[in-house]
């Protein structure tokens, strides 16, 4: 096989595994709502009460400047993730693996450009690598903060079934028409990726000799165009299957919640946390 | 041919049925075109009664389920007269009246995935007497009823896409149950399935019809026909209708059967369909 060829078939491969990737992403979203099945703590909480817990916490760590508060919250979600059956390390690397990192890069450059104290100071001719302890101490902040944020998210996610979230913002006022269209955006995506991993797995079953790059590009245009117009047939048969149960235009929802006191007190457990965190931010630490 | 063709009845006689039951559907002259020129139904005349159990056969591509979309109302006819539940069906696919119209008349496709867009399964079973405007306990009580119904109890809270083909089959067809339609379209509702779901839906297409509702059934499975019809439409490669008769006058056609593509002599011979029709039969009537 050429090199161009081979380059090719590379592109054509990543195309192919960023599709399988995202499909099997999606797939382990669904895989991880086994965990909101459980009988934990925060599972039997109204997911209004829980998606109103979860926005005060995330904003206390946003407006938060304390190390020592950020810390405390997320000791608080460690203490629910165990209390929620959610796995300890699973919970933990879902987060931490990726935050330092992304974080890091964002927040990298501010560390040398920050006043003294220094860590230490290195010369090299005319530049001073020289990182400001304030810098570090702001940075260790930041992606705390970052962290924390993330950690609310994914256990919110981790602990309620994606329904239940997609109900819970209608509590917030959220319009129906939105919220109808995320639910249905996330139900078709993973038929859509579904469909397009199973062309390519079809495609390479065929694939017995070599072929050039034009018939490579011309494929993957041609597949683009079938994926298009699939995706607006079965648009306009799932518009269809909506009128059939005498859909009319307005969106109505189902929902069987009530919120008990139970709900009420962790929703005021949070608010409380939240307004602790923000205080021991601006006062103490 | 044993089986009747019943195409020359006219317009007005059409209203009246052959045992003076209500006419619920009434189509004559009925054409279809996709994007304008390609036919998918040339010319259909038929009649269907209340409380009947039809099985519309019909090989791939001959128009099936094109004739259960405009039955539906979702589609107007492009050419010809149809009336369903004596409104115009062109009035009902342009909107008008048609909320009423689909409380009493169901659709199950033939894809599942199309008929269940919601988070859950659930949220599927209740969109349909959601948009009746009925109460929550009321939309609960029909829910419970529908999924119970179709043995789906366990699977209320999953989403759609979690389940097996047989399970999102039983799911969309609770989403129709749920509306208590007195007309209920299935479009292919065995297709691909394992024997025990296809059992559990034969049987329940079965005792609906036992319960007084008017069934209408897409197929080309002829083994199931005799347990869940008492009337067989033949929709010929033509896309027009081939035969009208009961299940024995039409199973028995061979010629027809052949014309319509719904057998081929060499795996007829073979006895293919024929005895898988026997077993099922003969285990519906030793049950």
């Amino acid at each position: 096989m050429s090199a161009v060829s081979q380059n090719v078939e590379g592109r054509i491969g990543w195309l192919e595994k960023t599709v399988a990737d995202i499909a099997g992403s999606i797939e382990r979203a669904v895989f991880t709502e086994e965990h909101a099945r459980k009988p934990g703590w925060l599972q039997r909480v109204d997911p209004r009460a829980k998606l109103g817990m979860f926005l005060v916490m995330v904003l206390a760590a946003s407006l938060s400047n304390s190390f020592l508060a950020l810390a405390g919250l997320y000791a608080v979600l460690l203490v629910a993730s165990r209390a929620s059956q959610v796995p300890f390390d699973f919970f933990v690397k879902r987060v931490w693996v990726g935050i330092p990192f992304f974080a890091g890069i964002v927040i990298v450059p501010s560390i040398f450009f920050g006043h003294a104290p220094y860590l230490f100071d290195v010369a090299l001719g005319p530049l001073h690598i020289a990182p400001s302890i304030p810098a570090l101490m702001s940075a260790a902040v930041f992606i705390a903060r970052v962290g924390v944020s993330v950690s609310l998210a994914v256990l919110l996610v981790l602990t309620t079934p994606w329904a239940d979230v997609l109900k819970g913002l209608q509590a917030f006022h959220v319009p129906q028409v939105f919220i109808l269209l995320l639910s249905m955006t996330y139900r078709y995506i993973f038929l859509f990726f579904r469909t397009a991993n199973g062309m390519f797995e079809a495609r390479k079953s065929r694939m017995v000799g070599k072929t050039s790059g034009n018939e490579h590009r011309s494929w993957i245009s041609a597949s683009l165009t079938s994926l298009m117009s699939r995706s607006f047939k079965m648009s306009n048969d799932v518009y269809a299957a909506m009128l059939a149960r005498g859909f009319g235009g307005q969106i109505r929802s189902y929902s069987a919640y009530r919120m008990k006191a139970s709900d009420w007190a962790a929703l005021a457990g949070a608010l409380a946390l939240s307004v602790a965190a923000w205080l021991v931010g601006r006062y103490i630490a | 041919m044993i089986a009747q063709i019943e195409n020359e009845k006219g317009t007005e006689q059409a209203a009246e049925s052959r045992n003076g039951q209500e006419t619920v559907f009434h189509l004559r002259g009925v054409r279809y075109l996709y994007a304008g020129r390609h036919v998918a139904l040339d010319g259909i005349d038929l009649d269907i009664n209340r409380g009947e159990q039809v099985v519309l056969l019909g090989a791939n591509g001959s128009g099936k389920s094109t004739l259960l979309k405009l039955l539906d109302g979702i589609i107007g006819p492009s050419e010809g007269t149809m009336k369903a539940l004596g409104r115009e069906v062109a009035a009902v696919a342009a909107g008008q009246d048609a909320f009423r119209f689909h409380r009493e008349v169901g659709l199950v496709f033939q894809d599942p995935d199309i008929q269940l867009f919601s988070a859950t399964v659930f949220d599927d079973v209740a969109f349909g007497p959601l948009q009746l405007g009925l109460s929550a306990a009321e939309v609960k009580e029909r829910c419970d009823e529908a999924l119970e119904q179709m043995e789906i109890t366990h699977l209320a809270q999953r989403a759609p896409f979690e389940l097996s083909g047989g399970e999102k089959k039983r799911a969309a067809i609770a989403s129709v149950l749920s509306l208590r339609p007195d007309v209920i379209l299935l479009d292919e509702p065995t297709a691909s399935l394992d024997p025990r779901t296809k059992w559990v839906l034969v049987n329940l297409i079965r005792k609906l019809g036992e319960a007084g509702k008017t069934i209408i059934t897409t197929t080309h499975e002829l083994e199931i026909v005799p347990i869940i019809a008492n009337r067989v439409v033949v929709i010929g490669e033509e896309r027009k209708v081939l035969a009208d008769g009961t299940p024995a006058q039409i199973l028995n056609d061979h010629a027809l059967l052949i014309k319509a593509n719904l057998i081929h002599e060499h795996l007829h011979e073979v006895g293919v369909h024929h005895d898988h029709g026997h077993l099922i039969h003969d285990h519906v009537h030793g049950a």
